[in-house]
């Protein structure tokens, strides 16, 4: 989507390791997509995604831009981290598979739901890592678009 | 639905958000310690029962759509949550029975369709 498309644009910080503030942002975007009276559905999971992403780039990386666009027909969310990069994309995918610790799993995270999660709540999800560099979530929800399960 | 003064007594529960309407239902009932659970398959509007006590429970029903919470065995969460939880309107619930038992009583609650049965 290029900026000149999008009807509302906004983009916010996420701090690795930051747990108090964790859901901050997806919070945050679920008021601003309400507030510009998308449907219920799409603003659900459109908060899914971004709270299961937020909550990754905390886990796992040092810090991401995360960028809200909605445009007449969809909402889309990058959050693009510095962080570890993930080595084995398809594995990362696999829903189970996980690398938290013990302290992540305690605060109710870190089942390896994660992706899988935003993967299913998405009508697009595209990802692309870099070991030592960091990952970018490419995430389209389109407003009449449906869960895939 | 079942209504939050329903759960209250199934569960012999305590209220910790007085501000919350005291009108609260909910449609169905979804049991976890797992957010990212509850984020993939709770329906919106559900009362969640869980052992977890920290401000993601409250995150994650304000991401999810789900109308309340209970902390089963005795769990209580900090005052902070409760605070988070009173602005956003979610009731939350304290009790000390299981889980299990807590998922027992609500499964015959819903089974019963409306009657509370102990």
């Amino acid at each position: 989507m290029s900026a000149a498309e999008a009807v509302f644009r906004q983009d916010f910080p996420v701090k690795g390791g930051d747990f108090g503030k964790a859901g901050t942002v997806a919070c945050r975007i679920k008021e601003l997509l309400k507030d510009l009276g998308l449907d219920t559905w799409t603003v659900r999971r459109a908060a899914i995604v971004a709270y299961e992403a937020e909550m990754n780039v905390i886990m796992y990386a040092w810090e991401a831009r995360v960028d809200l666009a909605v445009s007449a027909g969809a909402v889309h969310l990058v959050f693009d981290d510095r962080g570890p990069g993930i080595p084995d994309i398809e594995l990362a995918m696999t829903e189970g598979y996980t690398t938290a610790t013990a302290e992540m799993r305690e605060l109710g995270f870190g089942a390896g739901m994660g992706l899988p999660n935003i993967k299913r709540n998405a009508d697009d999800f595209r990802i692309e890592s870099e070991v030592g560099r960091g990952t970018r979530l490419d995430i389209t929800i389109r407003t009449n678009g449906h869960r895939t399960s | 639905m079942i209504a939050l003064k329903d759960v209250l007594a199934l569960l012999d529960g305590e209220l910790l958000t007085p501000s919350t309407s005291p009108e609260a239902a909910f449609r169905t009932v979804f049991a976890s310690d797992l957010m990212s659970d509850v984020l993939a398959s709770a329906e919106p509007g559900s009362l969640l029962l869980t052992g977890l006590a920290n401000t993601h429970v409250v995150s994650t029903c304000n991401v999810a759509d789900l109308a309340g919470v209970v902390f089963v065995q005795g769990k209580r969460p900090p005052a902070e949550v409760v605070d988070q939880a009173q602005v956003r309107q979610l009731p939350l619930i304290a009790t000390k029975i299981t889980m299990f038992e807590a998922c027992s009583r609500m499964a015959g609650r819903l089974e019963d369709g409306g009657h509370v049965r102990r």
